[in-house]
């Protein structure tokens, strides 16, 4: 069947298989950002946003994003530099894999609620797991970022 | 993995009905837990274009297309006033937001699955189920009867003046629960609603009106001692029977006291 979509602010149209998932179809034209985890909806790896939304391309159907608009990492680079230095400053990350997933449900975060205390925060992330870290990194990156953002605006 | 063949965006819900007579023919709703099936679907029928992702509000109603997310659940002002909170607190468990902005509330409802959060809350509530065949049945009835090949168009609340609690256990966030409890009491008349005992979930009157003189300490003990004894609870990997039954005296407990006043967990 044939799909048109956009991707990344780009239209594309292809021909899937009405099974392909979306998380597949993004693999398929190089978005590697989005990463296959759990295959059980429950750790967040494979988070892009559908028209703004977070949304788990592991357990959508590509054929049900006709006509919307997705985006990965790859098209959100400049949004997700914002705070990912933050993150890395505290090391957060250790092997990175659950990273794209983290920055793709933290900017749909930050842009819901911009301003979000530390226990929004952990309710927005609840559902991207991270084996190596524990979470405080993370926690502490984005509430330094939003310091930094405050810091910004009094200036 | 599930495998499928054909997949239709229905125009109509007469179109995704007969489609759904088919044996190989399936609803798909958020697709979440569907998708963990291994078998072949042949015909995978998307109700996504039939304008049923909306949670609508009337003086008299709430009307919650079959399609509409959890995640809408949550943060809708309206409903979330007049459950006093419990259906956002019903849903924010439930994995990630990820998750939620996926599975819809039709899908929930129509799995009557045990674990089921979102059939704990709407039990607790003047609730009815708009069925495209069977026509608009009490919540109660339907959550009793067998699935079968109609389609749930939406869930219907009514507004009657009424109060909400909810609460729930977990052995983490974002997990299944042990155990459910909803507690209401609308026009008067007082509801606890268990669920995850691991069957699905059930509604207990306050016959005896243990609650009816008001709620105390000791009204909501009796109270969640009643609902221990009336609601049978089994074991699974979460938890045993006799640490459920604990549970429901637990949450029945703090529900009413929470319901009366005089105490908040949430």
């Amino acid at each position: 069947m044939e799909l048109k979509l956009t991707l990344n602010g780009r239209p594309v149209t292809d021909h899937i298989d009405p099974g392909l998932l979306l998380i597949d179809f993004l693999r398929n034209h190089g978005c590697y950002s989005v990463k296959r985890g759990c295959e059980t909806s429950g750790c967040g790896l494979c988070t892009v946003l559908m028209d703004g939304r977070p949304i788990l391309s592991c357990s959508m159907l590509a054929a049900r994003a006709a006509g919307h608009s997705i985006h990965t990492l790859e098209g959100l680079q400049e949004e997700a530099a914002d705070f990912a230095g933050f993150i890395a400053d505290q090391g957060a990350d250790q092997c990175g894999f659950c990273n794209p997933g983290f920055v793709m449900n933290t900017i749909a975060l930050l842009r819901e609620n911009p301003d979000p205390t530390d226990d929004e925060i952990r309710m927005f992330l609840a559902g991207n797991l991270c084996r190596c870290s524990g979470y405080d990194g993370q926690l502490r990156g984005i509430r330094n970022y939003l310091e930094s953002r405050r810091n910004q605006n009094r200036a | 993995m599930i495998n499928i063949q054909n997949y239709v965006q229905a125009e109509s819900l007469e179109e995704a009905y007969q489609l759904n007579q088919k044996r190989s023919g399936r609803i798909i709703g958020g697709m979440l837990w569907m998708k963990m099936a291994r078998n072949t679907i042949g015909t995978a029928i998307d109700l996504c274009r039939l304008g049923l992702d909306a949670i609508e509000e009337t003086e008299e109603e709430f009307s919650i297309g079959a399609m509409a997310t959890l995640r809408q659940l949550e943060t809708h002002p309206g409903l979330n006033a007049y459950t006093c909170g419990a259906a956002a607190r019903a849903v924010q468990d439930i994995i990630g937001v990820q998750f939620r902005n996926m599975a819809t509330v039709g899908g929930s409802i129509w799995g009557r699955f045990g674990f089921s959060d979102v059939l704990t809350l709407f039990l607790a509530m003047d609730t009815y189920v708009e069925l495209y065949k069977g026509g608009i049945i009490p919540l109660e009835t339907f959550a009793s009867m067998k699935q079968d090949n109609d389609i749930l168009v939406r869930i219907l609340v009514k507004k009657k003046p009424g109060i909400f609690v909810y609460q729930a256990m977990r052995m983490q966030r974002t997990d299944f629960p042990i155990l459910t409890c909803a507690l209401s009491q609308v026009e008067g008349a007082y509801r606890a609603v268990i669920g995850a005992r691991p069957a699905r979930a059930m509604v207990i009157r306050d016959k005896q009106g243990l609650l009816k003189g008001g709620i105390t300490e000791d009204s909501a003990r009796a109270f969640a001692a009643y609902a221990a004894e009336s609601a049978p609870t089994d074991s699974n990997v979460r938890g045993s029977a006799a640490y459920r039954t604990h549970l429901i005296n637990v949450l029945a407990r703090r529900s009413a006291l929470e319901l009366g006043g005089m105490n908040t967990w949430n």
